[in-house]
C-alpha cells in the first residue's frame, strides 16, 4: 500500500476490448503498472476495487474485473456514463492512467472452499463476478459445483462473450445464459434473470449464491433464492455508491454507519437486512 | 502539569517571542467576521471574540488543498507536493481543539491521511479559555468545559489582570521554555481564581442538549415522519456543515490547463444533492429529508457507532449562522423524545 493513499501509481493501457456497444457501451481495459515492482506486489482478492483516473479528468471507483490468479496486469470494465468514464472510453493502448488500490473488502474465497457456487449476474454487474469466476475456475478443485447464470437485454448486450463461450466448453462449469426478449437464432433461455434462476433451480445445500447487477434484478433474484431455500447468510451481493476518496474519508458512500468503499462493496443479505440507511 | 502565570501586558511579548521562530495563526477580524489567519505581529490579532465564525478546522483540513500536481492527459505524470510546515495556532477555543481530536478518528483509521495528520503533528495548539461563552454554546452537554481541555498543548485562562497558564504536553513545554522569563509560577490563589473563572463560565452556559443514549434512540426512529418536519424548514445551503468543526466531507476534483494541473480536494456537504448523485442519474438521498437526517445521524449515531464519540463539540456555530434558525440542540433533544 502506498504511503500517500491519494497519490495513484501510473499504469499503461495494454489492451482495450469492446464488450458491449449501443447507448451505454462497456469496454474492458487491461492495465499494467509502469513500475514492475508495484505490478509484482499489487495483490488483491476478487471483489476488491481500484480507483482509476485519467489525469485532468478525475477518478472513478471500479471493481477489478480480472482475477489475481492472472498475473502481470489488472483489468477494469467500464460503462460509459459520466464525465470520467466517457474520457476513459477514449483511451487507446499505450495511454497512461493513474491507479490506486486495492480497496474494499472481498468475496470470502477461502471460507467458500468446498462449497457449490451460484453466480447470478446481469449487465455490467458481471464485472466483480468475472474476477471471482476466473479465480475459482483457476482453482477448480477447491470448489464444488459451479453454476454461472447471466442475462442481458439482447444477445448484443452480453459482455465477456468469448469467456462465456470458453466456460460453456468446460464440463465442470454450468453456464446458463439468457436474453430478455426473443431473437432469431437464440436457443437458450428467453426471459429475465430471476426467472432463469428458478429454471436452473440450484440446490441450497452447501451452496453460496453471489448476485450482482441492476438493483431491480438483485431484488427479485434474492426473492427467488429465498423461494429456492437459500438462507440470508448464503446470499451475497456487491453495492455501489458515488465515491471520491475510496478510503472512508470523503463521506458520501455511507449506508448508515458503513462506508461502501471500505466496509463493502461485498455484503451478505443478512448484513443488508440489518443495516438501515439510503442505498 | 505545569501551572504558571503570564501578566496581561506580557502577552504581546509572548507572541513576539513565538513569532521569532514560528508561523503563528491567530484570530483576526476581517470586516465583522473572525477567523484564524497567519499573523506577522501581535497587533494584527483580536481577542474580542466569543469564537471565530469560520472554524479553525480550515487549518487542518484546508477548504481547498492540493493533493498533488500532474501533467494532464494520456501521457501524464505526477508530481508530489510538500507537506505542511510547523505552525502554532494561538487563541483556539477548547471546543475547537476537541474537534481536531474527533477528526483524528476519521483521518487515522484504515488509511492514514498524510495531509491532515502531518498538519496535526506539526501544529502546536495554544488555547484561550472561553470565559464568556456565547448564547448558543453547549459544550457542557458533552461533559466538556469551556475552560479546560485534554486536546490542547497550552491553555491560557483570563483571571483578571493576568493569564493562568496550563501546559499539558511536551510540545507545549518546549514552546513555553522559549519564553520562560515571561512566566512566573502560579500560586494557590491563582489556581482558585482560575477555578472560579471556569465555574462562572460553566454557569453562563444555559443551553442543554439531551444526548443520553441518543445513538440507540435514533436507531429506532430512522423512518419517523419527524425528519420530514425538521427538513421542511431547511433551504439546503450547507452553512451548518461548512462551519461545523467536525464535518470532514470533501470532494476531489482535477483542475488543469492543457499543460499542467492539480488534483485538489475541497470541502463538500451532504446537504448538496449532487453529493450522492450516481452517474446513472440515480440518487440514494434525493430529498432534503434524506440529507438533513444524514447530517444528524452522522454526528449522533454513525460516529458514535464507529468511534465511540458524538461528532459535536457544542460550539453553536450551526445554530448562530443557520439562515432559517434550525437549532441542532432542539432537533436532537426532540428526536430523543419522539415515540418510535
Amino acid at each position: 500500500m502506498k504511503e500517500n493513499p491519494y497519490e495513484p501509481w501510473l499504469a499503461t493501457v495494454q489492451e482495450v476490448r469492446n464488450e458491449v456497444g449501443g447507448q451505454r457501451p462497456i469496454k474492458t481495459f487491461k492495465l499494467k503498472f509502469n513500475d514492475k515492482k508495484i505490478q509484482d506486489n499489487f495483490t488483491y482478492v476478487p471483489g476488491q476495487c481500484a480507483m482509476v483516473s485519467l489525469l485532468g479528468m478525475g477518478e472513478c471507483f471500479f471493481a477489478i474485473s480480472s482475477s489475481p490468479t492472472k498475473k502481470g496486469f489488472i483489468e477494469v470494465s467500464v460503462m460509459k456514463l459520466g464525465k470520467v468514464t466517457t474520457a476513459l472510453h477514449e483511451l487507446e493502448p499505450g495511454d497512461t492512467v493513474g491507479v490506486r488500490g486495492p480497496y474494499g473488502n472481498n468475496f470470502d474465497v477461502n471460507g467458500w472452499k468446498g462449497k457449490n457456487l451460484v453466480f447470478i449476474g446481469g449487465g455490467i454487474g458481471q464485472a466483480p463476478l468475472r474476477s471471482l469466476i476466473q479465480y475459482v475456475v483457476d482453482k477448480r478443485k477447491d470448489y464444488g459445483k459451479l453454476d454461472v447464470i447471466y442475462g442481458a437485454r439482447t444477445s448484443k448486450d452480453i459482455s465477456y462473450k468469448e469467456e462465456f463461450a470458453d466456460l460453456e466448453k468446460r464440463k465442470d462449469v454450468n453456464v446458463h445464459l439468457s436474453i430478455d426478449v426473443k431473437e432469431d437464432g437464440w436457443k437458450k433461455f428467453v426471459g429475465f434473470v430471476p426467472d432463469n434462476l428458478l429454471k436452473v433451480k440450484p440446490i441450497p445445500k452447501n451452496s453460496i449464491a453471489i448476485t450482482c447487477g441492476p438493483p431491480i434484478m438483485i431484488k427479485f433474484v434474492i426473492q427467488n433464492l429465498e423461494k429456492l431455500g437459500f438462507t440470508e447468510d448464503q446470499i451475497f451481493t456487491t453495492l455501489e455508491m458515488r465515491m471520491k476518496c475510496g478510503i472512508g474519508k470523503c463521506g458520501r458512500c455511507n449506508i448508515g454507519n458503513l462506508y461502501v468503499c471500505k466496509d463493502g462493496p461485498v455484503f451478505s443479505y443478512k448484513q443488508l437486512k440489518n443495516i438501515y440507511g439510503e442505498r | 502539569m505545569d501551572k504558571m502565570i503570564l501578566a496581561k501586558n506580557a502577552l504581546q511579548k509572548f507572541i513576539d517571542e513565538l513569532l521569532k521562530k514560528n508561523k503563528v495563526y491567530a484570530p483576526i477580524k476581517n470586516d465583522e467576521t473572525v477567523l484564524f489567519e497567519e499573523i506577522k505581529k501581535p497587533s494584527e490579532m483580536t481577542l474580542d471574540y466569543i469564537n471565530s465564525e469560520y472554524p479553525p478546522k480550515a487549518l487542518m483540513l484546508n477548504q481547498t488543498e492540493t493533493l498533488f500536481k500532474y501533467i494532464p492527459g494520456t501521457k501524464g505524470k505526477i508530481e508530489p507536493v510538500n507537506m505542511d510546515e510547523d505552525k502554532i495556532i494561538f487563541g483556539i477555543r477548547p471546543c475547537d481543539a476537541k474537534s481536531f481530536a474527533i477528526l483524528d478518528h476519521v483521518f487515522k483509521s484504515d488509511f492514514e491521511d498524510p495531509y491532515f495528520l502531518t498538519k496535526r503533528k506539526n501544529t502546536t495548539l495554544i488555547g484561550l479559555s472561553c470565559i464568556e461563552p456565547g448564547v448558543n454554546c453547549f459544550c457542557t452537554s458533552f461533559d466538556d468545559s469551556p475552560a479546560s481541555s485534554k486536546d490542547l498543548d497550552i491553555l491560557l485562562t483570563d483571571i483578571g489582570d493576568k493569564y493562568y497558564v496550563e501546559v499539558f504536553t511536551d510540545k507545549g513545554r518546549k514552546l513555553a521554555n522559549t519564553a520562560s522569563k515571561l512566566f512566573k509560577p502560579a500560586t494557590e490563589s491563582d489556581a482558585k481564581k482560575k477555578k472560579d473563572a471556569e465555574k462562572k463560565a460553566i454557569d453562563a452556559i444555559k443551553r442543554v442538549q439531551k444526548t443520553e443514549n441518543i445513538a440507540e434512540k435514533l436507531d429506532k426512529i430512522f423512518d419517523n415522519k419527524y425528519w420530514k418536519e425538521v427538513a421542511a424548514k431547511c433551504v439546503g445551503c450547507g452553512t451548518c456543515t461548512y462551519l461545523c468543526p467536525t464535518c470532514h466531507c470533501f470532494d476531489i476534483q482535477d483542475e488543469s490547463t492543457l499543460t499542467k494541473g492539480a488534483r485538489i480536494r475541497v470541502w463538500d456537504t451532504c446537504m448538496n444533492p449532487e453529493y450522492t448523485l450516481h452517474a446513472s442519474g440515480y440518487n440514494p438521498r434525493p430529498a432534503r429529508t434524506n440529507r438533513v437526517r444524514n447530517r444528524v445521524y452522522h454526528k449522533y449515531n454513525y460516529y458514535p457507532k464507529n468511534f465511540d464519540v458524538i461528532a459535536c463539540v457544542g460550539c453553536g456555530r450551526c445554530i448562530d449562522l443557520c439562515p432559517v434558525n434550525i437549532d441542532i440542540i432542539d432537533v436532537v433533544t426532540t428526536a430523543g423524545e419522539v415515540k418510535p
